[in-house]
């Protein structure tokens, strides 16, 4: 009688399992790097209504980020600019740009414009802007270099992990808060107050009280 | 066995030319880990955030503007020439508002104001000189003419809640509060650029290589 199975299948079983452990592998390699905001939000640069230059605006005209979202001092949002803030120049400059039409339809109407938003943490998290710039933290910790974006593109994955980086260790991300909205500063090329970056922070998160909350509570509330 | 192995690497090879790699620039709206189907009420719940919009209302807003005759909650602004520069009569207010405590946090919270809100046009002097000026604005005003130097306080103040010709309003910009800081900070601008020898105490006037 001949034999049923090959000698070789009794390798099989073996074969099967380190196939399984590799296929796992590769499964939870995928997941981890494609089920992130660093893989499904970062990049995004979506095409806006206007294509309004932050690169033009900030760096080149020198205008502050609290010149149009005026209230982020204030309100946990940092609001979008009203038409009628871009009107401001806008009525005497390029009054003519077939770019600036909506701007000009928004102002006459009253409608808003149908800005696209990018940035956006989930509903079940809770953030506001006015205590984090009001305690030294720049808007370039949270968006990039803003300033330099011919397009606002999602630069910071905005992840639980990125939040609680800086809940752990708001050091490294404070600084004077004359220099919030500087997004060009560098911390490694200046001494405050005397002081290396390192020294002065910790000095500044002591005095001020920063403690960051790291409980769920604190964000998921 | 081997075409096992040929399939995952097919699909490893697949995925990734379908997916890309992380950190690279897209228009599309981004995608959901935890999808609303299957993840109802989580990432986006039915509450009204600030500046979204909604499909309730006829205008596509969820922000409602103020309904016509609304009476505002907060105390009353009965305080004519802290809320309108005004005095009883009716005339421009000379001087600062009872209110309004004049010292250096209240200049220097102008000066912050002052870059964010009016350098750009007026310039970081107030000369008129600001950025505006080499796009072909025209000439913002120089606060360092006679007509601004003897204006009255509460006319400043009214020019920058309403506006005047060709400036807008920066009423929902700058609260009360910061006007009459701004204010504060555009006369210190004018008193140094009028600046006299005497104006420079003594102990200063050394560094400044002044007998």
């Amino acid at each position: 009688m001949s034999k049923i199975f090959p000698k070789s299948a009794n390798r099989l079983p073996l074969q099967i399992i380190i196939f399984l452990i590799v296929l796992l592998g590769v499964v939870t390699t995928a997941t981890n790097y494609y089920a992130t905001p660093k893989y499904t939000r970062v990049g995004y640069a979506p095409v806006q209504p206007v294509p309004y230059s932050h690169a033009l605006h900030v760096d080149k005209l020198g205008l502050d980020c609290r010149y149009c979202h005026s209230n982020v001092e204030k309100s946990g949002v940092a609001n979008l600019p009203t038409a009628q803030t871009c009107m401001n120049c806008h009525s005497q400059v390029r009054t003519d740009s077939p770019l600036l039409a909506p701007v000009r339809a928004a102002y006459q109407s009253g409608e808003p414009i149908n800005w696209v938003r990018i940035h956006q943490v989930p509903d079940y998290v809770y953030f506001n802007h006015s205590v984090h710039v009001n305690r030294g933290v720049s808007c370039v910790s949270c968006h990039g270099q803003i300033n330099q974006m011919e397009v606002v593109a999602h630069a910071k994955s905005l992840s639980m992990g990125f939040c609680l980086d800086c809940h752990r260790n708001p050091q490294a991300n404070v600084r004077p808060l004359d220099q919030v909205t500087n997004l060009n500063w560098n911390a490694d090329q200046v001494k405050i107050d005397g002081k290396p970056h390192a020294e002065w922070a910790a000095e500044f998160v002591k005095n001020n009280k920063i403690k960051p909350p790291q409980s769920c509570t604190g964000c998921h509330r | 066995m081997r075409y096992a192995y040929f399939t995952l690497a097919f699909l490893v090879v697949l995925t990734v030319s379908v997916l890309g790699f992380r950190g690279s620039t897209f228009t599309r709206p981004p995608m959901m880990v935890f999808p609303d189907t299957f993840f109802p009420e989580m990432n986006h719940q039915a509450k009204y955030k600030p500046q979204a919009s909604s499909t309730f209302f006829a205008d596509g807003r969820a922000d409602r503007p103020l309904p016509a005759g609304v009476v505002s909650r907060n105390p009353l602004r009965d305080d004519d020439h802290l809320y309108r520069g005004k005095t009883a009569n009716g005339q421009w207010a000379k001087g600062f508002p009872a209110a309004v405590a004049v010292d250096a946090r209240l200049i220097a919270r102008g000066r912050e104001r002052y870059t964010i809100y009016c350098a750009p046009c007026h310039g970081a002097l107030g000369d008129g000189k600001g950025i505006v000026t080499q796009y072909n604005w025209g000439a913002p005003a120089n606060f360092h003419s006679d007509v601004f130097r003897s204006m009255p306080e509460g006319q400043i103040f009214d020019t920058i809640t309403n506006g005047a010709k060709t400036m807008f309003s920066y009423g929902d910009k700058l609260v009360p509060e910061d006007r009459w800081a701004v204010i504060a900070y555009v006369r210190a601008l004018q008193r140094a650029q009028n600046a006299r020898v005497n104006d420079v105490e003594a102990n200063h006037k050394q560094e400044l290589g002044i007998k």
